[in-house]
C-alpha cells in the first residue's frame, strides 16, 4: 500500500532522515517507537507530503506521490492524519469539523457526510457533542473527534502523530481504545507512540528509529522481548 | 448684579451664536454635507484598504510559508516578484506622510481629475491597504500553524483550507485592530480639505470663517466625528461578541 525508497529529509544542514526504506501493505498496523529527534514524526509526516522529502521517493496504492505532476490533495483524501495537538477547528463545531473537508473536497454532499459523521460519532460514543465547540471539550474528546474527522474522509489508512502524548494520563485509554477498534476493523494504521503497551497489543511490525534510520524492525515480540540492536535496548531500559 | 443675570445672559449669549453659526442661512447644512463626504470617503477607502490588505498579506505569507518548499517554475518566480511588489507598496506608504499622498495624488497622479472625492477616497485606501495588510498578516501568523496542516492532511487545498479555516480564525482576531484602524482612517479624512474636498472638518472650519466665531462650529465637528467613532465601537464590539461563540466553556 505504501512503499518507501530510500527517503532523505534535510532541516537546512540538518539530516534527520537518512535513507529509509519500508514497505506497508495493506490492513497492516506498524507503530514506530524510539526518542525524540529521532525522526520519528518527520517520517510520518513525508508519508502524506506535510514535509516535502529531500529525495527518495513514496509510491501510495502505485502512485508515486513525491513526483511534482501527482495530485497531492487526491492522495490526501485517502490518508488520514491525526496530531498530537488535535487541531480541531476552533470556530466550528463538532459535527462541522467532521463533514467541512468531505463536503469541500467533493467527496460527500452534505447529507451522506453528515450520516456518515454521525454514525462515527456513535461509535466513539460522543454523539452528544455534535453541537458543542471543541473548546467545551475534554483532550481525550477532542482526540476522538480528531480520529473520526479523518475517518469521515474514508481514508485508506490512517497515519497517528503521538496522538495520546498531549493527554491527561486518565484520558489516555479512551483514545487508545478507539484506536484498538480501527484496527480490529481491519484499517491500516501508522502509528508514532510512546505507548509501548499499544506497540505491544496492536502493533503487526515495531520499527525502532534512531539517528534518521530505522535501526531495528520486526514483530513486537522480537523487539520487545528480545531486541538484538544495543540501541534498541538502552531505549526499551529507559522506558519499559 | 446677580449670579442667576450672569447666568441667563451666558445662556443668550450661546443661544444667539448657536443661531449665527448654524441656523443662519442654513449653515448646519454645510455640516450634514460634509459628514456625508466624510463618511463616503471613509467607507470607501475601509473598503478598497481592507481588498488591498488582504491581498497584500495573502501575498506575503504565501510565500513566506511556501519559500522554502515550493518548487522553482513560473508560479514561484511570479509569487516572489508579486511578494516584492508587496514590500514596495508598505514601505513606501508607511513611509511617507498621508497628506503628501493625497497631495501627489491629487496634483500629479489624477492631476487632470477634478474629482477630488475620488481621488481622496483612493488615496486614504491606499494608504490604509498598507497598515491593514500588516493587520491581516499579524491575524494570519497568529494562527496555529497545525490549523493549516489539518486542513491540507484532508485533502483540501491551499485556498480551501486558507479561505474555510484560516480566514475566519484570522477575522475574529483581527476585528478589533481592523476597528481600531478604521477609527485612525475616519479620523485621517479630516485632511481631505487639502484637495478641496468640502468633508466635516472643510465645513466647520468654513462656518468658522464666515462668522468668525471658532466655538460652536469647531466643537460640533469635534462631536460629531466623537459621535460616528463611539457608533462604530459599539456596532463592532456586538459583531465581536458574535464571532467569539466558539469560545465558550
Amino acid at each position: 500500500m505504501i512503499t518507501v525508497k530510500n527517503l532523505h529529509k534535510q532541516f537546512g544542514n540538518l539530516e534527520v532522515l537518512k535513507g529509509i526504506d519500508q514497505h506497508i501493505s495493506p490492513g497492516e498496523k506498524v507503530v514506530i517507537i524510539g526518542p525524540s529527534g529521532s525522526g520519528k514524526s518527520t517520517f510520518l509526516r513525508c508519508l502524506n507530503l506535510l514535509e516535502t522529502p529531500t529525495s527518495g521517493q513514496i509510491f501510495f496504492e502505485g502512485t508515486d506521490i513525491t513526483d511534482p505532476k501527482c495530485d497531492i490533495n487526491a492522495i490526501r483524501r485517502r490518508m488520514g492524519m491525526v496530531f498530537q495537538q488535535f487541531n480541531l477547528f476552533p470556530h466550528l463545531t463538532v459535527m462541522q469539523n467532521l463533514t467541512l473537508a468531505p463536503v469541500t473536497t467533493g467527496v460527500m454532499d452534505k447529507e451522506s457526510a453528515a450520516r456518515k459523521a454521525g454514525q462515527l460519532l456513535a461509535r466513539v460514543g460522543l454523539s452528544d457533542k455534535a453541537g458543542a465547540y471543541p473548546a467545551q471539550l475534554s483532550g481525550g474528546q477532542k482526540q476522538r473527534i480528531a480520529i473520526v474527522r479523518a475517518l469521515t474522509m474514508n481514508p485508506d489508512v490512517m497515519l497517528f502523530d503521538e496522538p495520546t502524548s498531549a493527554l491527561d494520563p486518565e484520558m489516555v485509554g479512551e483514545v487508545l481504545d478507539v484506536m484498538k477498534q480501527l484496527a480490529k476493523d481491519g484499517m491500516t494504521m501508522v502509528v508514532v507512540t510512546h505507548e509501548m503497551g499499544f506497540a505491544r497489543e496492536v502493533g503487526d511490525r515495531v520499527l525502532f528509529m534512531d539517528e534518521g534510520i530505522v535501526m531495528e524492525e520486526g514483530t513486537p515480540q522480537q523487539i520487545f522481548g528480545n531486541p538484538q540492536n544495543p540501541r534498541t535496548q538502552d531505549f526499551l531500559r529507559k522506558v519499559l | 448684579m446677580t449670579i442667576l443675570d450672569g447666568l441667563s445672559a451666558w445662556l443668550s449669549d450661546l443661544k444667539a451664536e448657536f443661531i449665527l453659526n448654524f441656523i443662519d442661512k442654513n449653515r448646519w447644512e454645510m455640516l450634514v454635507e460634509g459628514l456625508q463626504t466624510t463618511l463616503l470617503i471613509a467607507l470607501f477607502a475601509c473598503l478598497l484598504g481592507i481588498a488591498i490588505g488582504v491581498l497584500v498579506a495573502v501575498v506575503r505569507t504565501t510565500w513566506e510559508s511556501t519559500r522554502l518548499t515550493m518548487r522553482r517554475g513560473p508560479g514561484r518566480l511570479a509569487l516572489s516578484l508579486l511578494n516584492r511588489v508587496c514590500l514596495l507598496y508598505t514601505t513606501v506608504i508607511r513611509g511617507t506622510p498621508v497628506v503628501v499622498q493625497l497631495l501627489i495624488m491629487y496634483y500629479i497622479i489624477f492631476a487632470s481629475s477634478n474629482n477630488g472625492l475620488m481621488v481622496a477616497s483612493l488615496a486614504f485606501g491606499i494608504n490604509s491597504g498598507a497598515y491593514v495588510s500588516e493587520i491581516i498578516r499579524s491575524g494570519i501568523l497568529s494562527v496555529d500553524k497545525g490549523q493549516m496542516e489539518a486542513g491540507r492532511s484532508l485533502g483540501m487545498t491551499y485556498l480551501q483550507t486558507m479561505w474555510k479555516i484560516i480566514a475566519p480564525q484570522v477575522l475574529k482576531n483581527v476585528l478589533p485592530t481592523l476597528a481600531n484602524e478604521f477609527i485612525a482612517l475616519l479620523k485621517e479624512t479630516s485632511v481631505a480639505g487639502y484637495v478641496a474636498v468640502a468633508d466635516l472638518t472643510f465645513a466647520g472650519n468654513r462656518i468658522r470663517g464666515v462668522t468668525y466665531s471658532p466655538f460652536m462650529p469647531l466643537i460640533a465637528v469635534a462631536l460629531i466625528y466623537l459621535a460616528v467613532v463611539m457608533f462604530f465601537t459599539w456596532l463592532v464590539g456586538k459583531l465581536e461578541r458574535r464571532l467569539r461563540q466558539g469560545d465558550n466553556r
